[in-house]
């Protein structure tokens, strides 16, 4: 691990102003990733600004039905509150098929947004890597691929962003807040907070150095039936080969509405909305089911190691599909 | 390359000064100076590199402390204050062999930076039983042989205080059918899926799972 120095932030805004002005300054809040990746010197801060205690750790009531999550809410924490449990099972049961117990009760609600690709080129300091090493190449086109993405990559990186809980936080339509230096603020969709690699993978997300997250927003959960489906290796701790969340609502024998997220195929949680079109209005027949999986995956392409991962995706997407159909 | 050269830890006879340099500490209660403490990072490491004080607490003592910033709560334990009960196993967050409990909750020591955890309980498998008294998930595994070669235990058994108190407290698992359930029972499918952060290499699970079953009933 490179030297740097600590220093515990005693206030958001101070944080902010600390990594602002030193580009290489970086947040440390649960640190299960940023050390792990200190550890072998891909990452390089020379300053680390622990952000952990702050008092970003409440789990609020919005004036609209919603939920306000601080951004130092760990995912344990997260996972176990009632409210979520009983609102957004699926955020429960996607945050509980992540990592494991000891991981969860560190990781901090902004730090898995913000954990970086698993692909093992990028941890692999002696292999070509546009995410690491900008120019470099990618060696996953060519090489051991089965884990990367299948929709949104590019030439330059086909890595998949590993979280759950950013899948199921997608599908919510959940809001990222922020805050910088100068105590200035902005509200970005969940969307829009992860970049497709395009030719610069080393930049994922839209937030500028220093910008913070406070807090992610839940709307009120719509309504409808919520399944989170995970799919991996082994049972447990492990990264998701395809995951999807899924939203349902039934109206007799229709779908009135119909939210899909997928994990574990792109650079970022995926929502299939021309799927989701398809299925609006909808009859619950497995031929409009099999329709929307085929529309969800689309535009997915291969490179040899994962072409498994399409049709995986497709069955995935139906069978969850089938069963928040069945319970809404 | 040096500076990574922490990952193959300390050798063993710097493991051993390190723990009389510790009998000093834990006899004294006094704070430890930087040269000495340091005695393993200022080798692997080409120029001095700055020391920060820290005071832990450590299973209900309070030790004072100069690191540099980059050790990690592990091997402030390991290395730094003789608590070698919490193993080193693969360094990542992978194995669960570090686990130990930060204000009751269990965390992997490796992950984690001995200067984040400055004003936080610790406590490690060496403050587990209560004078002679064992900890009920320690008489499990000893009666119930939860362990071959034993290097996964300290961990295996941080972790099950740990989860037995999550469960307790209600917490669903993915092995959970229904996640909005005040409380699950814990079957041997969630016993299985709570301690997944925990590796054993010898396999010894079949005994794990029985001694947390036994130990879940006296918790």
């Amino acid at each position: 691990m490179r030297s740097f120095t600590y220093q515990r932030a005693e206030s958001a805004e101070q944080a902010a102003t600390a990594v602002a002005t030193r580009p290489d300054a970086r947040f440390i809040s649960g640190g299960t990733n940023l050390l792990d990746l200190m550890k072998l010197e891909i990452e390089r801060p020379a300053h680390l600004v622990d952000i952990s205690r702050l008092p970003l750790d409440r789990i609020e009531e919005t004036d609209e039905g919603g939920l306000r999550i601080g951004a130092q809410v760990r995912n344990s924490d997260l996972a176990a509150d009632p409210k979520v449990r009983s609102r957004y099972p699926m955020l429960a049961q996607a945050l509980l098929a992540g990592a494991s117990g000891q991981i969860r009760n560190k990781a901090s609600t902004a730090g898995n947004l913000l954990q970086r690709t698993r692909c093992p080129y990028f941890y692999d300091r002696n292999m070509p890597c546009n995410k690491r090493e900008q120019g470099s190449g990618c060696a996953a086109l060519q090489g051991f691929n089965r884990t990367h993405a299948v929709l949104g990559a590019s030439q330059a990186c086909i890595a998949v962003h590993p979280s759950d809980m950013a899948v199921a936080m997608s599908g919510l339509d959940a809001r990222i807040e922020t805050i910088s230096s100068g105590s200035e603020t902005r509200t970005i969709p969940i969307g829009d907070l992860h970049r497709l690699p395009g030719t610069t993978p080393d930049v994922e997300t839209v937030l500028d150095h220093g910008e913070m997250i406070a807090a992610v927003t839940l709307p009120p959960p719509p309504p409808g039936r919520q399944v989170y489906r995970k799919v991996r290796d082994r049972a447990s701790f492990a990264f998701a080969l395809v995951s999807v969340a899924v939203i349902v609502e039934k109206s007799g024998d229709r779908i009135r509405s119909a939210r899909i997220t997928m994990g574990g195929v792109a650079a970022k949680p995926w929502r299939a909305t021309a799927a989701e079109q398809r299925l609006a209005g909808a009859a619950t027949s497995d031929a409009a089911i099999t329709d929307a999986a085929e529309a969800a995956l689309a535009g997915a392409v291969g490179h040899g190691g994962n072409d498994f991962k399409i049709p995986l995706a497709k069955r995935t997407v139906r069978y969850t599909l089938a069963a928040a159909v069945e319970g809404a | 390359m040096a500076e990574t050269d922490h990952r193959k830890g300390p050798t063993r006879r710097t493991v051993l000064q390190g723990g009389v340099a510790t009998g000093l500490l834990l006899a004294t209660g006094m704070p430890v100076g930087a040269e000495e403490a340091d005695t393993a990072t200022a080798a692997a490491s080409p120029t001095p590199t700055p020391t920060m004080p820290m005071s832990l607490r450590i299973n209900a003592k309070d030790f004072a402390v100069e690191l540099d910033p980059r050790t990690t709560l592990l091997d402030a334990l390991r290395n730094h204050l003789g608590l070698t009960g919490s193993k080193k196993g693969c360094d990542h967050g992978q194995c669960g062999a570090c686990t130990v409990l930060v204000d009751g909750r269990r965390i992997n020591s490796c992950l984690t930076l001995a200067a984040m955890h400055q004003g936080d309980e610790i406590t490690t498998i060496e403050g587990l039983a209560e004078g002679d008294q064992l900890n009920p998930v320690q008489v499990a595994f000893i009666a119930r042989d939860g362990f071959q070669c034993g290097y996964c235990t300290p961990g295996q058994i941080c972790s099950a205080v740990g989860m037995l108190s999550e469960a307790k407290a209600g917490w669903p698992s993915h092995a959970s059918a229904d996640v909005a359930a005040a409380s699950t029972a814990l079957t041997d499918a969630e016993i299985r899926e709570r301690m997944s952060g925990n590796i054993c290499r010898c396999a010894a699970y079949p005994n794990i799972v029985a001694a947390i079953r036994d130990a879940a009933g006296e918790v």
